[in-house]
């Protein structure tokens, strides 16, 4: 069985983020770059289908900046055997996801997992694309994965709005992953240093015959609105009055 | 001119509010392009779903009934959406950012080589959209550089379309057949609550980590909860934690809210959290640590022990009303 994953490059959660001075991407100085939160837990989810199959072969893929090289590696350290990096840059999902389809028909995976959405752009989307240029089935935001005894299938429980959906896809599909499929292992020092003699294949976007020119096209950034901040109440009471005769919502 | 195409998701033969605010926003771009705003309604056994569709304030509804769209999955419903598109001149197609929005609305811009934005808060008069990137630091400008453009809307953003009328229903007849390797649903676990619907609720109640246990999270809010007619919401940690449920999630990465009364109970405010409720009308936040970055964003705030200031606070309102 093989497992293809993504680890985009993205800004560490918790980072401070403010729009630059010209208003078209954010300060960049001082951000401390990471694998996407959702990819990592893709990622090791991937490794537990691999240990649990024992014969799997997991392959990492990040499409983006050549920087990007370090969350493949930081994919290699979980323990992912080799590692994809397609360098290009201006590309959006759109764009993304015709270069994952062509990486996917190269490699041919049983599975493909993406994070359910990259916490930099919010957009949710890559995956679902992915899927349909395929012609896969997909099932996206799930807390639980069962592939089936014969590998024909997999069964994956999915957060919706009101509840838990459990769907069933056969292999081929595509897989994204919800914050609580897993807890993503740390990175091990012997996987440090095992990451760096893995295998890391480079390949340019533009070699790929892949039409990267964006659908959307960001014409402005700016920071939200600010909302005031009110004030502190001394007491339960002041808090109710506050509430009854002031904002007028009890 | 062309037209706009309306996704009315539905569950239990009703339409959640989410469509009427996916409605008022394709009304604002049906403006812009000067066609006609149509609700595509799809499923199985869906007469009273395109009824209720009716009444919500399109020009007209078109529904697709195939015992195949039973359970709206994502491949079914994508080449539902595309001969519906294609049977009323659409050329954009907008959902709202439910589950299920955000499930299918990608699928179907790559079917149809579309142009995509997710999410959206705003429509400019020059047809440029408004939407949040990382966790909402952020509101960017987007054009939309295809012809055929799919949006989701962020179900806080517009006000719903107001309803009434009834509009002319006009059922496809389209050949659906699921291809062989399609997704098969299996069961849907509901939450169970009297509650009403987070994201449709006027008041929430939402508690964090300050809570301590699933025990005491339940013991301290349900009875706030109970007293305002609230619904119920937390903070990632406490989802994480195994409290409550996982739809009860606000935030970055759970659900959007913007209600009347947002109560912040013993949570810190993680710029993840706040991007999912300071959309609020008036936040009211109690937590003892008074440096909580939960009191920038409040209208009042409460610093005190919850255990002790909830009880009372519920007595109060209980006794106000």
């Amino acid at each position: 069985m093989k497992i293809l994953v993504t680890a985009k490059r993205v800004p560490d959660p918790e980072s401070t983020i403010k729009v630059n001075s010209s208003g078209d991407g954010i300060e960049e100085a001082g951000i401390k770059w990471v694998v996407n939160p959702f990819d990592e837990i893709a990622i090791e989810e991937a490794l537990r289908v691999k240990e649990a199959q024992g014969d799997a072969e997991v392959v990492v893929v990040s499409i983006g900046p050549s920087e990007a090289q370090e969350q493949l590696r930081t994919g290699l350290a979980m323990g992912a055997d080799r590692a994809i990096l397609v360098t290009g840059e201006n590309l959006d999902t759109s764009a993304v996801a015709k270069i994952l389809v062509k990486i996917v028909e190269k490699e041919s995976p049983d599975i493909v997992i993406t994070g359910k959405q990259a916490i930099d752009d919010d957009s949710n989307e890559v995956g679902q694309m992915t899927a349909q240029l395929l012609g896969w089935p997909q099932a996206t935001f799930i807390s639980e994965l069962k592939i089936a005894d014969d590998k024909s299938s997999a069964e994956c429980t999915r957060e919706v709005d009101g509840g838990m959906e459990t769907i069933s896809v056969p292999l081929p599909a595509l897989i994204t992953a919800d914050l609580r499929l897993n807890e993503p292992r740390y990175a091990s020092l012997p996987g440090i240093m095992k990451a760096r003699k893995k295998p890391l294949e480079q390949i340019e976007a533009a070699s790929l015959g892949v039409d990267t020119t964006p659908k959307i096209v960001i014409k402005s950034m700016a920071p939200p609105p600010a909302r005031e901040a009110g004030r502190i109440v001394e007491s339960v009471d002041e808090l109710v009055t506050a509430l009854q005769s002031e904002a007028k919502v009890l | 001119m062309s037209n706009v195409l309306v996704y009315a998701e539905h569950a239990h033969g009703s339409v959640p509010k989410a469509v009427s605010v996916a409605l008022a926003a394709g009304k604002k771009l049906a403006g812009l392009s000067g066609g006609q705003t149509i609700l595509a309604v799809v499923g199985s056994g869906i007469d009273e779903v395109a009824k209720a569709a009716a009444g919500l304030g399109a020009d007209k509804v078109v529904t697709i009934d195939n015992a195949a769209a039973e359970h709206a999955l994502a491949d079914i419903s994508v080449e539902a959406l595309k001969a519906a598109a294609a049977a009323t001149d659409a050329k954009t197609i907008v959902f709202a950012a439910t589950s299920k929005g955000k499930d299918i609305a990608p699928r179907l811009a790559a079917a149809l080589d579309a142009s995509i934005a997710s999410d959206i808060t705003g429509i400019n008069d020059d047809g440029t959209l408004q939407r949040p990137m990382w966790a909402g630091n952020v509101f960017a400008t987007v054009e939309l550089s295809a012809e055929t453009k799919v949006v989701s809307v962020r179900t806080t953003a517009f006000d719903p379309a107001e309803g009434g009328g009834e509009a002319p229903v006009e059922a496809l007849s389209v050949e659906l057949a699921a291809p062989a390797n399609a997704a098969k649903f299996v069961s849907l676990e509901e939450t169970k609550s009297d509650r009403p619907v987070l994201t449709e609720a006027e008041r929430i109640v939402s508690g964090g980590r300050g809570l301590k246990s699933a025990e005491q999270f339940a013991e301290i809010l349900n009875p706030l909860c109970d007293a305002l007619g609230a619904a119920l919401g937390a903070s990632r940690a406490v989802v994480d934690a195994g409290f409550v449920p996982n739809d009860l999630q606000i935030g970055q990465t759970g659900k959007v809210v913007a209600p009347t009364l947002y109560f912040a109970i013993g949570i810190s405010g993680a710029i993840q959290h706040l991007a999912g409720m300071k959309d609020s009308k008036v936040i009211c936040a109690i937590n003892k640590d008074e440096e909580a970055p939960i009191f920038s964003v409040s209208d009042f705030g409460l610093v005190a022990d919850l255990f002790q200031a909830v009880p009372e606070l519920t007595e109060k309102i209980k006794a106000a009303a």
